[in-house]
C-alpha cells in the first residue's frame, strides 16, 4: 500500500456506509485527490455499519427522511445489494391502528406507492409464524427490503478508487486537526499529516470526538440498540438466502423480528435508554466483539423476550431454537432525532455526516456531496442541517436529556405538535413570570418557552361559542385548545399582546453591509433607512433557503429578524456570504433584544396612550420602522404583521422587556387587549392571510413563482438564485400554492375530524395529484381559520388544477374528506385588500 | 440425583485487554462477563444427567451481586436453582473461596451426589478450589475429566495426561472437575430465559475472611501474533496458499 499523501482536496474520515458513499459521490461529481482514512480495518472497520440490522422501511412521517431513504434504496438496488422482502408494521392497540392509517397518509403524501392496511388474517398469510390473535391489523409496505451495507459501501469505495479519485487507508488513527483563520487546514494522524481543503467527519458514534479536535460540535450520543439472533428455526430450514419472509415491526412493543437466513433476529427500542459517550467506546483491539458491539445485557431484554414470544410463539417458544448471538449494538442518537449534516458553523471546510443510519446512508452521501460540490443538494436537508443547533443544544446535558426521552419513541406514536418534557425552561423571556401567572401553556422553540395559549382567556369560549370550532376527537384536541381560536377572534375585535422573544435577531454592519444583504435578499435592499423588507432568501437553484425580514436601521446597518427554529441556519448562510476583507460583520443580538407584538384594531390606540410619537397611518406607514419613546423606554417599533392586523413589533433591550410589557399591559386594559399565544401567531392568523412559513410551504424544492411570492419587478442587482429565479419567472409555474377549505369534516362514525398537516390531496376518484416535476400535492399547513369558520389547508396544486372553486379530496386517518380551492397564490382568504393591516 | 455445579463470573476479553491503573486486575470497562468455558461443560453435563436420571441441579457461585446474571443464564439452560455468595466485588483468595463454598454446601439440606467444577477458572486459573472443597468434604476427586459416565452410583471418568488416557472409577458422592470436549454446551432458548426468571436464587453473605494470598500485580505478555498476513488476491495467490497449507500440514 502506498504511503499516506501529505495533501488532499478532501479527507474523508470513516469507511462505513456513510464515508464510502460520500467518497463515491464526491468522485462522481468530479472531485479528485480524495483521501479516505479509518482507524479500523477494511471492509468492516468496526463501526455501526458492521452490525446494523440492515433493513429499510421506506415510509417515514418526515418528508426529508423519506426522500433520502428512497434515494438510498435506489442506490442499493443499483449495486445489487438490496433484497426486497416486504414489511409489516403490526398494531396491538386501537391507537396504533389509527397511527398506521397516518402512516398510509404519509406514504401517499411522499409518493411511496403500494402501502396498504391489512387484516390480522392477511398478516398471517404473509407471515405464517405470527399469532394473529395478538394484533388488530397491519400496515403492509411491500417495498421493504434488506441491504448489504458493507458490500454496497465497499463497491462505492472501489468505484471511487477506479475513477482515480480516491485513495483509501485503513488502520490510521486521527490524532488531531489544525484550523487556521477559522478554516480546516490539516488532519494529523499516527502515520503523518494531510493538508486538506475539506475534511468530512463520517465516523458515526465517534464523530463528536473528531469534531472536538477542531473545536466544532456534533451533538449526538452513542446509544444501545439491543439485538438477539436465535436459531436454527425449523420453519426457515429450506431458506435459500438472507431473507424470504416479510419483516415485522411490532410497533406497540418497540420491537422488530426479521428472518436472518435460518435464524430470526429480534431487535428492540423498548429497553431503558442506555447512553454512552464516544470515550466509552473501546478500540478494535480491546473490544470483545467489535467496538460498537457491546456485551448484551439480558436483564434489559427480559420483557422483550416475553413480547416476542407472544407474537411468534411457534418460533420463539421452541425450546430447540437457541440464542446464537446477542449484542448491545451502538448507534447514534441526536437530540431531535434527525441526522447532523453539513459544514460545521464553527470551522469552514469541516463537514459532518453523522447520525446517519444504514437506510439513509447512500442518499445522504449523495446529498452531502452535492452540497459540498454544487453548493446545494437536490433533496432539501434543512431538518438535518448541523447549523440548526443553538448553543445550549450543543451541551452534553441537552443531548443526553433529549435522546434519553426520544429513544423509546423510536417506534412511538408521536403527535405532530408533541412537546419535549426534558430540559425545559432553558430560555425564558422577560415576561415569563407574567405569562405564567396568566396561565400560559408553554411550547418550546429553540429552547425558548413560548405561550401557545393562555388559560386566562378561557372565559372567551362562552363568548364565541361554536365559532371556536371545538374538536371532539382526542387526537386533534391533543396539544391544542379552542382557546387559541377564541384568542384569535378577540384579537380581531380588540387587540392582543404577543411574546415574540424566540425570534433570532442578527445585525449586518460595516461598509459592505448593503452588498451582503443585497446578495442574499430577493427584494431590493437599497431602501430608505427605516424601511422593513420582507424577503425570500434563495438557494442557488432558486428554491427557498429562508424567508425573513430585514430592517434598514442606518446606511450601513441592517437588522435581520427570522424564526427561532431556523435562525441559526440563517445566521450561518448570512455569515457564509461575508466578504473576506472584513468590511462587513454579523452580530447575533438574539439574546440582547426581546420582541413584543401588539396587533388588532385597537393596537394604535393602545400604543398611542404610552407614546407621543406619531403612529398615524400617514406618520407611521406599513413596512417601516422607527424608534419611539414609550414612557422611560426607547423602543424600535416595526409596523408589520404576520396575523393580518394593524400593529407593531416592538424591539427592546431584554432587561427592559418586562417594563415595556407592563406599560402595554396597563394601556391595554381600557381596550380589551388580551394576551395572545403562538397558536394564533403561527397558525390561525397566518393561515387566514395565506402567509407562508419556512419549512412548511417554503423549501428548496419550491420556487418563488410557485409559492406565489413574485413581485412585479425584479431588482437589477445580483443575488443568490437570481439566474434561476429569472428563469422561473419566464416559465409558466408547474405548481401553484393554494389555500383550500374543508367542506365537510364528518367521518364515517359521525365525528368531526380536523387535519393537522402533511395529508395527501387527492383527485375526486381518490388518485394522487402529481405535478410534471413528480411532486405530490400534500397539505403543507393546516389549521383553523376562526374568522372564516373554516378549517384551512395549504397545498401546492399543479397549476392547471389551481382554480378557485375546484374540488378535491384530502385523506386523513384512513378516510377522505371533500375540500375546495378557496385561494390561489398568495391571495388572502381574510381581508383580501389588507384594509386592516393598512388601517 | 442431586448435582451441584460451582461457577465463577469472569470477564470475556477481546484480542487484548487492559489492566486497572494499579495493575492488579483486568480493566473490565469494555468487557462483558460469562463463566469459564470448562464450567459451561460442567453445567451441560449436569443438565444432561438430570434429564436422564431426574433430580436437581443447583448452581453455586461466589462473586459480586452482578453474578446473578451468570446464574440466570445457566438456569435458562436447565439448572434448577442458584445460590449466590455475595462479595463486595473483590476476588477472594482460593482458600477463602473454598471455605465459603464448603460452608454453603454444608448448610444445604440436599446432600449432593455429585459436585462438578470446571477444570480451572478463565481469569485466575488457580487449580485449587475444587481440591480444597473435596478435601474439606472428605470426598474423592477426579480432575480434568473429558469423558464421564454415571451409572448405579458410580462415576467412570476418563482424563488425558499427555498421550496417556487414564480411566478412573469412583463411587458417589464425589467431586469431579471437567474440561471442554466433555460435551457441547447448549445455548439458552427464549423460553428457557423466561423460565429462568422465575427460578429461585438464594443470596447469602459469607463472612469475609482475611486473605492469606495476595495478588501483587498482573502484566500482559507482548503478543506473538503478527496479525493476518495477506498472501495476495485472486488466482495469483493460490501457490502461496498451497505453500502455507503444506507447511501447516493440511496438504501432504
Amino acid at each position: 500500500m502506498s504511503a499516506l499523501p501529505s495533501k488532499a482536496k478532501a479527507v474523508i474520515i470513516g469507511a462505513g456506509i456513510v464515508g464510502n458513499s460520500v467518497a463515491y459521490h464526491l468522485a462522481r461529481l468530479g472531485w479528485r485527490d480524495l483521501v479516505q482514512i479509518d482507524k479500523g480495518p477494511l471492509p468492516n472497520p468496526g463501526g455501526s455499519t458492521g452490525h446494523a440490522s440492515n433493513f429499510i422501511f421506506p415510509v417515514d412521517h418526515s418528508k426529508e427522511m423519506t426522500a433520502i431513504t428512497a434515494d438510498s434504496m435506489r442506490q442499493y438496488k443499483e449495486r445489487n445489494t438490496f433484497t426486497e422482502c416486504g414489511g409489516i408494521e403490526v398494531a396491538r392497540t386501537p391507537e396504533r391502528m389509527q397511527e398506521l392509517t397516518r402512516r398510509i397518509t404519509s406514504s401517499k403524501s411522499w409518493g411511496i406507492d403500494g402501502c396498504r392496511m391489512i387484516t390480522p388474517a392477511e398478516v398471517k398469510e404473509l407471515v405464517p409464524y405470527i399469532d394473529e390473535t395478538v394484533i388488530l391489523g397491519g400496515f403492509y409496505s411491500p417495498g421493504v427490503g434488506v441491504v448489504d451495507s458493507l458490500r454496497a459501501g465497499t463497491l462505492m469505495r472501489e468505484e471511487a478508487i477506479e475513477m482515480g479519485a480516491l485513495q483509501s487507508f485503513a488502520n490510521i488513527e486521527v490524532l488531531g486537526m489544525d484550523v487556521e483563520n477559522g478554516r480546516i487546514k490539516r488532519v494529523r494522524t499516527d502515520q503523518g499529516d494531510i493538508e486538506a481543503e475539506y475534511v468530512v467527519i463520517a465516523t458515526g458514534c465517534w464523530s463528536p470526538r473528531l469534531a472536538a479536535m477542531a473545536g466544532a460540535f456534533i451533538p449526538l450520543t452513542p446509544a444501545v440498540h439491543q439485538m438477539k439472533d436465535i436459531g436454527p428455526v425449523p420453519f426457515f430450514a429450506d431458506s435459500k438466502g438472507d431473507i424470504e419472509w416479510p419483516i415485522i415491526r411490532d410497533m406497540d412493543t418497540n420491537m422488530y423480528e426479521r428472518q436472518h437466513g435460518t435464524g430470526l433476529e429480534v431487535g428492540s427500542y423498548a429497553h431503558r435508554p442506555i447512553l454512552y459517550t464516544p470515550e466509552d467506546i473501546p478500540s478494535n483491539a480491546v473490544a470483545a466483539l467489535s467496538p460498537t458491539e457491546f456485551p448484551f445485557t439480558q436483564v434489559d431484554f427480559d420483557l422483550q423476550d416475553e413480547h416476542s414470544l407472544e407474537l411468534m410463539p411457534s418460533i420463539i417458544g421452541d425450546e430447540n431454537v437457541r440464542e446464537k448471538y446477542a449484542i448491545n449494538g451502538i448507534l447514534s442518537l441526536t437530540p431531535d432525532g434527525m441526522p447532523i449534516l453539513g459544514e460545521t458553523p464553527e470551522v469552514k471546510g469541516l463537514w459532518s455526516v453523522a447520525a446517519v443510519w444504514v437506510k439513509e446512508g447512500p442518499g445522504t452521501g449523495k446529498s452531502v456531496a452535492e452540497w459540498m460540490v454544487l453548493g446545494e443538494s437536490e433533496i432539501d436537508l434543512h431538518s438535518s442541517d448541523i447549523a440548526r443547533f443553538h448553543e445550549h443544544q450543543k451541551s452534553t446535558f441537552h443531548v443526553k436529556a433529549r435522546t434519553h426521552e426520544g429513544f423509546n419513541k423510536t417506534y412511538g406514536i408521536v403527535h405532530p405538535n408533541e412537546q419535549w418534557s426534558s430540559n425545559r425552561n432553558v430560555r425564558l423571556s422577560p415576561f415569563y413570570d407574567r405569562e405564567k401567572a396568566l396561565g400560559a401553556q408553554f411550547y418550546e422553540t429553540a429552547g425558548w418557552e413560548r405561550p401557545f395559549w393562555y388559560s386566562c382567556n378561557e372565559h372567551l369560549l362562552a363568548k364565541f361559542g361554536e365559532k371556536v370550532m371545538p374538536r371532539t376527537s382526542e387526537w386533534e384536541a391533543r396539544w391544542w385548545s379552542p382557546i387559541i381560536n377564541a384568542e384569535h377572534l378577540q384579537m380581531r375585535e380588540s387587540a392582543g399582546i404577543v411574546d415574540l422573544s424566540a425570534f433570532a435577531i442578527f445585525d449586518v454592519t460595516g461598509p459592505s453591509a448593503l452588498a451582503v444583504v443585497q446578495k442574499l435578499a430577493v427584494r431590493q435592499m437599497d431602501v430608505a433607512v427605516g424601511r422593513v423588507v420582507y424577503t425570500p432568501i434563495l438557494g442557488i437553484n432558486g428554491g427557498f433557503k429562508s424567508d425573513l425580514t430585514i430592517m434598514r436601521l442606518a446606511q450601513n446597518h441592517f437588522r435581520v429578524v427570522t424564526g427561532g427554529a431556523h435562525g441559526m441556519a440563517d445566521k450561518k448562510w448570512f455569515s457564509d456570504q461575508l466578504p473576506a476583507d472584513g468590511s462587513a460583520h454579523i452580530v447575533d443580538l438574539t439574546s440582547a433584544y426581546t420582541t413584543i407584538g401588539v396587533w388588532g384594531p385597537r393596537a394604535r390606540d393602545i400604543l398611542a396612550s404610552i407614546t407621543k410619537d406619531d403612529l398615524s397611518a400617514e406618520g407611521f406607514t406599513f413596512s417601516t420602522c422607527k424608534m419611539i419613546e414609550c414612557g422611560p423606554l426607547r423602543v424600535l417599533a416595526s409596523r408589520i404583521s404576520y396575523v393580518g392586523e394593524l400593529g407593531w413589533e416592538l424591539y427592546i433591550p431584554i432587561e427592559q422587556g418586562a417594563k415595556l410589557w407592563d406599560l402595554i399591559w396597563e394601556a391595554g386594559k381600557k381596550h380589551e387587549m388580551i394576551p395572545v399565544g403562538i397558536g394564533v401567531y403561527g397558525t390561525t392568523g397566518r393561515l387566514e392571510k395565506s402567509y407562508r412559513a419556512y419549512g412548511n410551504e417554503l423549501e428548496t424544492e419550491y420556487n418563488v413563482v410557485e409559492a406565489g411570492m413574485q413581485t412585479a419587478k425584479i431588482k437589477d442587482q445580483e443575488f443568490i438564485g437570481k439566474e434561476a429565479h429569472l428563469r422561473h419567472r419566464a416559465e409558466k409555474p408547474v405548481t401553484t400554492l393554494c389555500s383550500l377549505t374543508v367542506d365537510d369534516h364528518t367521518s364515517s362514525t359521525g365525528e368531526k375530524r380536523y387535519m393537522l398537516g402533511k395529508e395527501p390531496i387527492l383527485t375526486l376518484d381518490g388518485g394522487p395529484i402529481v405535478d410534471s416535476h413528480g411532486r405530490r400535492s400534500y397539505v403543507t399547513s393546516a389549521g383553523s381559520a376562526p374568522s372564516l369558520g373554516k378549517h384551512v389547508l395549504m397545498t401546492y396544486l399543479p397549476t392547471d388544477l389551481a382554480v378557485m372553486g375546484a374540488k378535491f379530496l384530502v385523506e386523513y386517518l384512513g378516510e377522505k374528506y371533500p375540500v375546495t380551492v378557496a385561494g390561489v397564490g398568495s391571495a388572502p382568504l381574510f381581508d383580501p385588500t389588507n384594509e386592516r393591516i393598512l388601517a | 440425583m442431586d448435582i451441584l455445579v460451582c461457577l465463577k463470573r469472569v470477564p470475556l476479553a477481546g484480542s487484548t485487554f487492559l489492566l486497572t491503573p494499579d495493575s492488579r486486575d483486568i480493566n473490565t470497562d469494555f468487557l462483558g462477563f460469562g463463566i469459564s468455558p470448562h464450567e459451561e461443560n460442567a453445567v451441560e453435563a449436569g443438565v444432561q444427567l438430570v434429564e436422564q436420571m431426574g433430580g436437581t441441579l443447583t448452581l453455586l457461585t461466589l462473586g459480586p451481586t452482578d453474578a446473578e446474571e451468570q446464574l440466570r443464564t445457566q438456569l435458562a439452560i436447565g439448572a434448577t436453582r442458584g445460590i449466590l455468595l455475595e462479595t463486595e466485588g473483590e476476588d477472594w483468595d482460593p482458600q477463602a473461596t473454598a471455605a465459603a463454598l464448603v460452608e454453603a454446601i454444608n448448610a444445604e439440606e440436599t446432600k449432593f451426589d455429585l459436585i462438578l467444577f470446571g477444570a480451572e477458572s478463565a481469569d485466575s486459573a488457580g487449580y485449587q478450589i475444587h481440591i480444597r472443597v473435596a478435601h474439606a468434604l472428605s470426598r474423592p476427586i477426579v480432575t480434568n475429566v473429558k469423558t464421564m459416565k454415571i451409572e448405579n452410583g458410580i462415576a467412570q471418568c476418563e482424563r488425558a495426561v499427555g498421550s496417556v488416557r487414564e480411566l478412573y472409577e469412583t463411587t458417589l458422592p464425589a467431586v469431579i472437575t471437567v474440561r471442554d470436549g466433555l460435551n457441547i454446551p447448549r445455548y439458552p432458548s427464549v423460553p428457557g430465559r423466561i423460565q429462568a426468571r422465575k427460578k429461585p436464587i438464594e443470596h447469602k453473605k459469607p463472612e469475609p475472611r482475611v486473605p492469606k494470598l495476595e495478588k501483587v500485580s498482573l502484566s500482559v505478555s507482548p503478543s506473538n501474533s503478527t496479525g493476518a498476513q495477506i498472501l495476495g488476491t485472486g488466482v495469483e495467490a493460490v501457490p502461496a496458499l498451497v505453500d502455507v497449507l503444506r507447511t501447516i500440514g493440511v496438504l501432504a
